[in-house]
This record gives structure tokens, C-alpha cells and sequence, in this order.
């Protein structure tokens, strides 16, 4: 037998073996540990040290939601407008459109989750900090329109610090057009699960965040009505620690469950086939 | 009488009111007729108050008002409508101040009131913070807003808050929620509902009672999606100086015309020259009038034709190109 006998291969020296591009490294914001980007990537941007829910763009909660390639986006043609003549709102705009390549805060799709025909809206902090104007409420306001046509379950994903001030007034009563369009859905039985990220706040928390027949949070999320910043100054003394995360709300008796993002799905999917009168997804179909 | 001047661009008619005071303090003391005098004085003091208050920047309107001189509320409560009986709390949690409400009669007839209530003084304030509701104030009106729909009488709710409480106990309560459930449940309330803006109009907390067939605003109050000093903090880094919260009020656009505008509001209620602290009375009056006469209108619907037009109504609200 030779096997034994075959000749070593000098070792390589370990420095050159490991050697990564410096920019394929990530660091957890939270708990400052460092790894490969593929590797938070592959764990669906939570920390593998911490389990941090690092922000997620829009239609990244599309692919983690929605079966594959089985969904297309909705409502692509509105743009926001300053109505207001509001300074500098027309140039904040167009460096939120180029930096992050959305077109408004709110991406919208309609899809199938777990072969069950859904509507679902993402919204994204990247843009403008997410903030909700008129475009925003139209297109929550036409998806969930869809859901009352098709008899198909909305989905809401919010991530938002409130209404954008720069439409005043305006953004402010799409606070009051979406929760209308939402009673007609809950009028007509159509299941609507809400799901809040990191931060969920002001006018978007005080609206369709807080109606959902489900109410769930991602790990860590600040959740609240006024942001931590406006409390603290109000108060004039520092918040006591986990104030208005995910945990304090559903501690609270505000959320019905706070769900880790790998199980955002099935939990979602179970919720939807329970409050439609539908039969368990087969294993395939959900995983 | 002369009042003290707490609104900068007031002094002139202050002065005026005291100059006309004085005159008829000398002339009861010496048993003289002025009336001569004072005619043209009284004249003068008419259209100086018509003059300021047409010319009120967005900011001095935001001040008219935030002025405890206004009438609010339960002042309204007295003056235009009988009958008051209060009711308290949200069978909950607690009592909120901040919220008032109760049975009453508008030109004879059963109607349910709810309103922000400020206080005039920091006695008064404290009992009421100020107008800034905690969550089981929203879950008390909701209570009075469901009452009124069982026993099919209209709501009329009076909005005047510089925005709901932001502080540990409301978010823990779930402040957000308890705003939210309100703008959902007027959005299918099965009777009508007239809001008025009588103040300030402060974000979602006033929003919170504003979900309506019908809104209108006096011809002083102001509706804004922030604060005026948020605002100016948040993009100019700094809510306090002058310049940037008039910069604020006016690009917001929060005026009662600036809404009328923008679709969001329905009508103008006028107040009396020098504003509605300057006469409660004359204030009341065109807001009963304005009331009653939307009231008229509204009465003809059936309750599911209300709840459908007025979501149609919200449905539409909003400026954006496609």
C-alpha cells in the first residue's frame, strides 16, 4: 500500500492561507463582534455571536417571506410630491431615491407564501428613515385594497420613526386613510398580520403597526409612540434599560409574540392559515 | 375690561382696552358722561383687533392658539350646549383629565362630547397635563364614542392638544396602540361624528379624535403633523429661536386656510375680531351654529352610508403623481 508513503506537500504558511479581502469582514453593531459577511449574510443578518437583528432591506423580507420567484411588485408607478413647497424636500427626495434605490419608503408586492396567495408591504428605513407621506399611505391604502378584492391576507412589515414632516398635514392623515381601509378589511374577515421592526415608531406605530389581527416584533426592536430620545427629554432622566424593545411590550401585554427572524416565516404562514380557515401547509410547502 | 397682554403682537390693543378703561374709571369716579370720548376709542379698538388678527403670521396663530385665554372645551361645553353630564375613566386603568366627555344636548337633542380639556392654571394644568393624554384617556373616549353609537346619537369631539403624553407609564400602557385603535374604530363608527379643531391641533394625539364625517377649525386654531419646535430641532437643530420656529409654522402649512387647501378640513368657523379669547360668548355662538348646521346635514345619512362616505373621504386624502 503507498497510501502511507505519499509524498507531504510542504504546509502552506497560515497567514496566506486565511488571508479575506478586508472588506469581506462585518462587525455586529451590538456586541461589536467581527465575522465574515457571508456569514451574517447566511444567517439573515443576525449576529451569529449576539443574535443582533441587524436591518434588513425591503426586498430582503420579500425573499425571506415569500416563495421563491413567486411574487411581483405592485403600485410601482407613485412618486411623493412636494405639495407643501417644504425647503429642501425636493432635493432630500432625490438623494433618498439614489442612495437607496427605492423608489419611496414602502416597497410593495403581491406573492404567495407558502403557496397561499398574500399581499405584502415592506417598508424600509434606508429611505428617508422610513418615514410615511402620502405615497406611503397610497400604496398600503391600494395593497390592502387588493386584499379586499382578492379576499387574500395583507402583511405589513414596518420600520419607520413616523409620518414624513416635510408633507405636514397630509402625512399626517394617512394615519387615519389607512386605518380606514383597514376596517373595511377587518369588515370582511381578511386576516392582516403586522410585523415590527427596528425602530417602529410615531405615526406609523400609532397607526396600521398596532392594528394587525397579529401583532409580531422582531428580537430587540424599539417599539413606541414617541421615540427614546423625546421621552428621555421629557423626563429628564435616563430610560430604564430594555425601555420600549420587543421584549418590554410583549412583557406589556402590546404584542402577541416577539418571533426570531429565521422563524418569521412559518410563524407568519401558521397565523395566516389559522385566521383563514385553511389546512395546515404541507412541511414542504412552509419550509 | 383690559387684560394682560401674553401675545407680543397684542400690545397695541392691550394698550388701547386700558387707555378706554381708565377713561371710564375717571368718569365713573366724577359722575361725567364720556361716552363722546369712548365712541371713537371703542371704533378704533375694532378695527386694530381687525387689523392684527388679519394679518397674524403662521407662528402668532400658533400662539392665538396655545393661549390659556381661549375658551376650551368644557367652555364650549357650557356655552353650546344643556344638559352636561360628565363621565369618567376608561373601566380600566384610571381616570385621565386630559380628555373630557359626557352626555349633553345640542339645540334640545341628545349628543355625546368628547374634547381635549387644558387648564388655565399650573393648578389646573397639572390635573390635566397640560392636554396631553395618557393611553386609558383615548380608551375613555373610545368608551363614550361606542356609548354614543349604541344609543345612536352623534359625537362631537373638540381637539386641542399640543400631542399625547410621551413618558414611560403611556408607552408602557401602549400609547400607540391606543391611538391606532381609535383611528380605526371612528373610521366605522355607525353615527355621525363632527370634530373641531378649537386649538391645537397636536399630531396623532389629535388625531386621535379627529377621524370625522366633518372637520372644522377655528379661524385661530392650527392642525400640524409636529410640533413647530420638533420640527425646527429635527431639521435645523434648533427648536427654540424665533426665526426657525416661524420658519417651521410656515413651511408645515398649519393654518386653518392652508388645510381648507388641502382637502383635509371642511370648514372655516370664524371667531370674533381680536380672536376667541377676546369674547367666549361670540366664539360659542358660531361654533353652535356651525355644529348644528353640519349636524343638519349629516342626520339625512343612514349610518352605513356615513361610515362608507367617510371612508371614501379618508381614502382620498393625499398629493403624489404616478
Amino acid at each position: 500500500m503507498a497510501w502511507f508513503r505519499k509524498d507531504k506537500k510542504a504546509r502552506q504558511p497560515r497567514r496566506e492561507r486565511h488571508e479575506i479581502p478586508a472588506d469581506a469582514w462585518e462587525k455586529c453593531e451590538a456586541c461589536a463582534h467581527t465575522d465574515i459577511r457571508e456569514k451574517f449574510a447566511r444567517n439573515l443578518n443576525v449576529c451569529p455571536n449576539c443574535d443582533y437583528h441587524r436591518r434588513l432591506r425591503a426586498v430582503e423580507y420579500v425573499q425571506l417571506l415569500l416563495d421563491d420567484d413567486k411574487w411581483e411588485e405592485t403600485e410601482t408607478e407613485l412618486r411623493s410630491i412636494d405639495a407643501l413647497g417644504f425647503p429642501d424636500y425636493e432635493a432630500r427626495l432625490k438623494k433618498a431615491r439614489t442612495n437607496a434605490g427605492e423608489t419611496d419608503a414602502i416597497l410593495t408586492v403581491a406573492g404567495t407564501l407558502g403557496e397561499m396567495p398574500v399581499n405584502l408591504g415592506v417598508m424600509d428605513f434606508a429611505f428617508m428613515g422610513g418615514s410615511m407621506g402620502s405615497v406611503v399611505g397610497e400604496k398600503i391604502a391600494r395593497l390592502a385594497q387588493r386584499s379586499l378584492e382578492r379576499k387574500h391576507p395583507l402583511i405589513v412589515i414596518s420600520a419607520s420613526g413616523g409620518a414624513r414632516m416635510q408633507e405636514g398635514v397630509l402625512s399626517l392623515m394617512q394615519m387615519a386613510k389607512v386605518s380606514a381601509v383597514l376596517s373595511q378589511l377587518a369588515d370582511r374577515r381578511i386576516p392582516y398580520v403586522s410585523i415590527l421592526t427596528n425602530p417602529t415608531t410615531g405615526g406609523v406605530s400609532a397607526s396600521y403597526a398596532m392594528l394587525g389581527d397579529a401583532i409580531l416584533a422582531e428580537p430587540g426592536a424599539v417599539i413606541g409612540f414617541a421615540g427614546p430620545r423625546v421621552i428621555k427629554q421629557t423626563l429628564g432622566q435616563d430610560l430604564p434599560e430594555g425601555f420600549q424593545t420587543a421584549e418590554f411590550l410583549l412583557d406589556h401585554g402590546i404584542l402577541d409574540d416577539v418571533v426570531h427572524r429565521k422563524d418569521l416565516r412559518q410563524t407568519v404562514g401558521r397565523l395566516l392559515r389559522h385566521m383563514s380557515g385553511k389546512p395546515a401547509a404541507s412541511a414542504w410547502a412552509i419550509t | 375690561m383690559a387684560s394682560t397682554p401674553t401675545l407680543e403682537f397684542e400690545r397695541p390693543i392691550f394698550e388701547l382696552e386700558k387707555q378706554i378703561d381708565e377713561l371710564k374709571k375717571l368718569a365713573g369716579d366724577q359722575q361725567l358722561s364720556v361716552a363722546v370720548e369712548i365712541e371713537p376709542l371703542e371704533r378704533k379698538l375694532d378695527t386694530l383687533r381687525e387689523q392684527v388678527y388679519r394679518n397674524l403670521s403662521p407662528l402668532q396663530r400658533l400662539q392665538v392658539a396655545r393661549s390659556n385665554k381661549r375658551p376650551f372645551t368644557l367652555d364650549y361645553v357650557r356655552l353650546c350646549f344643556t344638559d352636561f353630564v360628565e363621565l369618567h375613566g376608561d373601566r380600566a386603568f384610571r381616570e385621565d383629565a386630559a380628555i373630557v366627555g359626557g352626555w349633553a344636548r345640542l339645540d334640545g337633542e341628545t349628543v355625546m362630547i368628547i374634547g381635549h380639556q387644558r387648564g388655565r392654571d399650573t393648578k389646573e394644568n397639572l390635573k390635566r397635563n397640560f392636554g396631553m393624554p395618557h393611553p386609558e384617556g383615548y380608551r375613555k373616549a373610545l368608551r363614550l364614542m361606542k356609548l354614543a353609537e349604541k344609543f345612536q346619537v352623534p359625537v362631537f369631539t373638540f381637539i386641542d392638544t399640543p400631542g399625547a403624553w410621551a413618558g414611560l407609564g403611556a408607552e408602557e400602557r401602549g400609547q400607540a396602540e391606543a391611538i391606532a385603535r381609535n383611528l380605526f374604530e371612528m373610521s366605522s363608527l355607525a353615527t355621525p361624528i363632527i370634530a373641531t379643531v378649537i386649538g391645537e391641533g397636536g399630531s396623532g394625539g389629535a388625531l386621535a379624535l379627529g377621524v370625522a364625517d366633518r372637520v372644522l377649525m377655528l379661524e385661530n386654531s392650527v392642525y400640524s403633523v409636529i410640533t413647530v419646535e420638533g420640527c425646527a430641532a429635527i431639521l435645523w437643530k434648533d427648536g427654540k429661536s424665533p426665526e426657525m420656529r416661524h420658519r417651521a409654522a410656515t413651511a408645515l402649512k398649519i393654518t386653518a386656510p392652508d388645510l381648507l387647501d388641502l382637502g383635509v378640513i371642511d370648514e372655516i368657523v370664524p371667531e370674533p375680531a381680536g380672536g376667541a379669547h377676546a369674547n367666549h360668548e361670540v366664539a360659542a355662538k358660531a361654533l353652535q351654529e356651525a355644529l348644528i348646521k353640519h349636524y343638519e346635514e349629516l342626520r339625512r345619512y343612514k349610518p352605513e352610508k356615513l361610515v362608507r362616505k367617510r371612508r371614501e373621504k379618508y381614502l382620498k386624502i393625499g398629493k403624489y403623481v404616478e
